[in-house]
């Protein structure tokens, strides 16, 4: 029976290292134990800023009733679970999992590589994000609690101890998503000098699996836009501690300054998180539909041009802030045009499915949902898109709902496809699959229906952010609570639900049927190699070469429905 | 396992790793400074006053740290040119010039702002110098940094060890300079 | 490894005399202190500014060899700097601004409203 040593720390034949615990799953500078490492982590946070949401979730539908396992949520609290659990979802869950954690596994076995090519920087970046969780995590506990400001930080709440009520927190709060930055900014240097320069002999740039592209662009993004932001933090903590009025406008700052800092970032980062998930999807339906990407040229440039377009289209967070009406204009049009090359790409993925041999398996089902999902996300964003419209529905449930019907599918659909389709290489196992199944349905069913009565509360009239409905008498309706009360219900039957996943998850990693090299039958580089791949992933004199690109699935000239790219013509 | 991987040697897109990977750091770089000078800009524009205070700043002393700025880069081209012809210890030693001027341009920059601070004008004193703290600052952070990385290429190069690193930090040398070029006339020169 | 960049820089052996370029951008550097020293504000613009880009053009070609680098680093630093001017333009419309729809910074139009002392022939 393999423990988890030999599961996790196979090496090459005839490499045999002694190393303690520590230096092995600590100090690695294994790409694939980065990757965990990114992983683990980032499924912790999701657990807190998910209890965040049940404790939150059960103030609005029974306020000020003790809250079980939390206890009683005051205004402040409630003010920071919900920041909390916003920019943890973002940063410490969404970008770790799908962007640090599949990309660091992924992008060196997908290229035929041995590593990433600074593989010292690699444990730096994990350990600055490792500093980033001990500072956010600390902004709890030191007096005046925890940052409640949104995970905006618009000042001057965020910038004046007086109005936060939380003046240690703030700084703590700004410094550990500064540092995330860092974290994800080496981190993104080695993804793309290693996707650029490190590809095994003979694979072209049109030979490279699409999830590597994806990453690898949503790396680019996430470089381009960062820096005004990062600017922006160090802005702020000075107008925090140190006296400047960056963003006073008593002073001869604006405010306004900050929110363009932000947004301007704010904006393509939701294409970081999006464009790994659309690449995890597309690897899953090619393999389980038997057939290739109906377009993937067309994908690849719909892709480097809405990265492009991303950057054009920030302010649309804007529109009630009193920016120009002028930009406003603009801002739609550019908004409203990003979503056509979003939609074509759905369009692709459908297409690609059409005359597939499909089988439903369990990565297969949440590719799928995420397809759903992620459409009902992109039309309610034409809504908000729309200036005219988003007068109306700005900061309230609408928006709410529309957000987390498109970070829901990224992070949440996106993540479990991702990890239930390379469990089985990650840890030489096989995951249950009827739990599995079980365990998605009822996750599904769930979401649909915490989010999808939220557009009726949000049109309704339901603002964000507010702790206690009974306070607003025109909101204060049985009608409306009893959705806010089943919406919550929902959040805490798909809360439980997860409970299947982390037995199966942790149970299979032991205990699962052992995974042979290629369960899927699939034909990218890493189901070449073994499960887990040994350190190196192949041995250094047989490192593969690659003849064709990644999705020659039911080639009229093979036998077998599938055509690795190793495997020479 | 610290010996380097076969991903770091390859070079499909025409360029060696460590080179490919300095660009892309300086290209990061760019946005960072970029915003803010950008925003300085903006608020330079729209205020006035700015010009008032900037009137305070010593456009001699700024000048003589584009000097040294200037003349770093270029005993950092001249020490890539030595690491070219495979001359590890003179590389070596134009580097630790290099670093010099970057020692240098920090010290005098701690006189100008001592200086600047005991005659009131303090990084929350208006908001003109909180961007001119920021950002020389930041400036100044990086060339810290930059000279701290030299100074471990430096060593290696002296024992002709790993001589490609020399242009590497070279490149994100002159970045520093170019940052520099533009801080120098707007925080010094438009008054 | 060094043996390819050796090869790559043989290509480039006709490096520019540095000694020089550098002698260049210290004669630009004292057009630059200078300019303002003349009084004309445009002047002083263009020499200052303009003299900046110079020089960082300079740099970039003599002593990071950007001319010969592959093409695609140019079409980098050219994007990044495109992203910056864009976010100028979005966010200029706002901050340059002392009022806007139902709003006004009352300190920014109080600090207008005082005529800007004149300080000197260099403006």
């Amino acid at each position: 029976m393999a423990t988890a040593t030999e599961v996790h720390g196979a090496h090459a034949p005839g490499h045999h290292v002694e190393e303690s615990w520590v230096r092995h799953y600590l100090f690695s500078t294994d790409h694939k134990i980065i990757a965990m490492q990114y992983m683990f982590s980032g499924i912790f946070m999701a657990v807190i800023a998910g209890f965040f949401a049940y404790a939150f979730r059960m103030q609005i539908a029974f306020p000020n009733a003790d809250v079980p396992f939390f206890g009683l949520v005051s205004p402040g609290v409630y003010n920071a679970l919900i920041t909390n659990h916003g920019a943890i979802m973002i940063f410490w869950f969404a970008m770790p999992v799908l962007l640090a954690a599949f990309g660091n596994y992924l992008i060196p076995l997908m290229l035929g590589a041995d590593d990433m090519v600074f593989p010292r920087l690699n444990r730096l970046s994990y350990q600055v994000f490792f500093v980033s969780i001990v500072v956010l995590l600390a902004s709890f506990f030191v007096p005046g609690g925890a940052f409640g400001g949104a995970w905006t930080m618009y000042p001057p709440l965020s910038a004046k101890g007086a109005y936060s009520l939380t003046p240690l927190g703030s700084t703590l709060f700004v410094s550990a998503v500064g540092l995330e930055f860092v974290a994800f900014l080496m981190g993104g240097i080695n993804f793309i000098t290693t996707a650029m320069n490190s590809r095994a002999p003979g694979m072209k740039l049109y030979d490279v699996p699409l999830v590597i592209w994806m990453i690898v662009i949503a790396s680019v993004l996430f470089m381009a836009s960062v820096g005004p932001l990062i600017a922006g933090a160090v802005m702020l903590v000075f107008d925090q501690q140190v006296g400047t009025a960056f963003f006073d406008p008593d002073r001869g700052g604006d405010p306004i300054l900050w929110q363009h800092l932000f947004w301007f970032f704010g904006h393509p980062e939701v294409y970081v998180v999006l464009l790994p998930t659309l690449g995890i999807v597309a690897e899953v339906i090619t393999t389980f539909a038997r057939k290739k990407m109906f377009a993937y040229r067309t994908v690849l440039y719909t892709v480097f041009g809405t990265g492009v377009l991303s950057f054009t289209v920030w302010a649309h967070h804007q529109f009630v802030a009193g920016i120009d009406p002028r930009m406003a204009n603009i801002f739609t049009i550019t908004t409203l045009l990003i979503s056509v090359p979003i939609a074509e790409m759905l369009f692709v993925y459908i297409a690609t499915l059409y005359g597939g041999s499909i089988t439903l398996s369990v990565p297969m089902l949440w590719a799928l949902s995420f397809i759903g999902t992620f459409l009902v996300g992109g039309v309610t964003g034409i809504f908000l898109g729309a200036s005219g419209s988003d007068i109306y529905l700005h900061d309230t449930y609408f928006v709410l709902a529309h957000f987390h019907y498109t970070f829901f599918p990224i992070a949440i659909i996106g993540g479990f496809a991702g990890i239930t389709y390379w469990f089985p290489k990650m840890f030489g196992r096989m995951m249950n699959e009827t739990l599995g199944k079980v365990h998605f349905w009822i996750s599904i069913v769930a979401l649909n229906c915490i989010w999808m009565p939220l557009f009726v509360l949000g049109t309704a009239g339901d603002h964000r952010r507010i702790y206690n409905y009974s306070h607003f008498p025109d909101l204060w309706r049985p009608e409306l609570h009893n959705i806010r009360v089943f919406a919550t219900v929902a959040t805490v039957v798909f809360f439980l639900a997860q409970i299947l996943f982390f037995y199966n998850f942790f149970r299979s990693m032991f205990r699962g049927p052992h995974a042979e090299k290629n369960p899927w039958r699939a034909n990218t580089l890493e189901w070449t190699t073994e499960s887990p791949p040994p350190h190196g992933n192949w041995p250094p004199d047989a490192m593969p070469s690659v003849y064709r690109g990644p999705y020659e699935y039911g080639h009229p000239d093979r036998k077998d429905d599938f055509w690795p790219q190793n495997v020479p013509a | 396992m610290s010996a380097r991987p076969i991903a770091t040697t390859r070079s499909a897109a025409g360029m060696p790793t460590g080179r490919l990977a300095v660009w892309w750091l300086v290209a990061s770089e760019v946005v960072i400074f970029g915003g803010l000078l950008a925003s300085y800009i903006m608020f330079r524009l729209a205020h006035d006053a700015f010009g008032e205070q900037a009137a305070h700043t010593n456009t001699w002393i700024g000048a003589f740290n584009t000097l040294v700025l200037l003349t770093s880069s270029l005993s950092a081209v001249l020490a890539h040119q030595a690491a070219e012809r495979g001359d590890g210890p003179k590389a070596a030693r134009l580097l630790w010039v290099t670093i010099l001027g970057g020692a240098t341009f920090l010290v005098v920059k701690a006189f100008e702002w001592t200086s600047e601070i005991q005659h009131g004008f303090t990084i929350s004193s208006n908001t003109f110098w909180s961007f001119y703290y920021t950002a020389a600052g930041l400036h100044a952070s990086h060339v810290l940094a930059g000279a701290i990385a030299m100074a471990f290429v430096a060593k290696d190069a002296a024992m002709n060890r790993d001589l490609h690193r020399v242009e590497l930090v070279g490149i994100y040398w002159h970045f520093v300079d170019v940052v520099w070029i533009f801080l120098f006339p707007l925080l010094y020169i438009a008054k | 490894m060094s043996a390819e960049h050796v090869a790559h820089h043989a290509e480039a052996h006709h490096h520019p005399n540095y000694l020089r370029v550098w002698a260049v951008l210290l004669l630009l550097l004292v057009v630059s202190v200078a300019g303002p020293m003349v009084g004309i504000q445009w002047v002083t613009l263009i020499t200052a500014f303009g003299i900046a880009v110079v020089k960082a053009y300079l740099v970039a070609k003599n002593f990071m060899h950007i001319d010969v680098e592959r093409r695609y680093i140019v079409y980098l630093m050219v994007t990044v700097l495109v992203f910056i001017l864009l976010f100028f333009a979005g966010v200029a419309p706002d901050v340059m601004k002392d009022e806007g729809q139902q709003w006004e910074k009352p300190a920014w139009k109080a600090e207008a409203a005082v005529p800007a002392p004149s300080h000197g022939a260099a403006h």
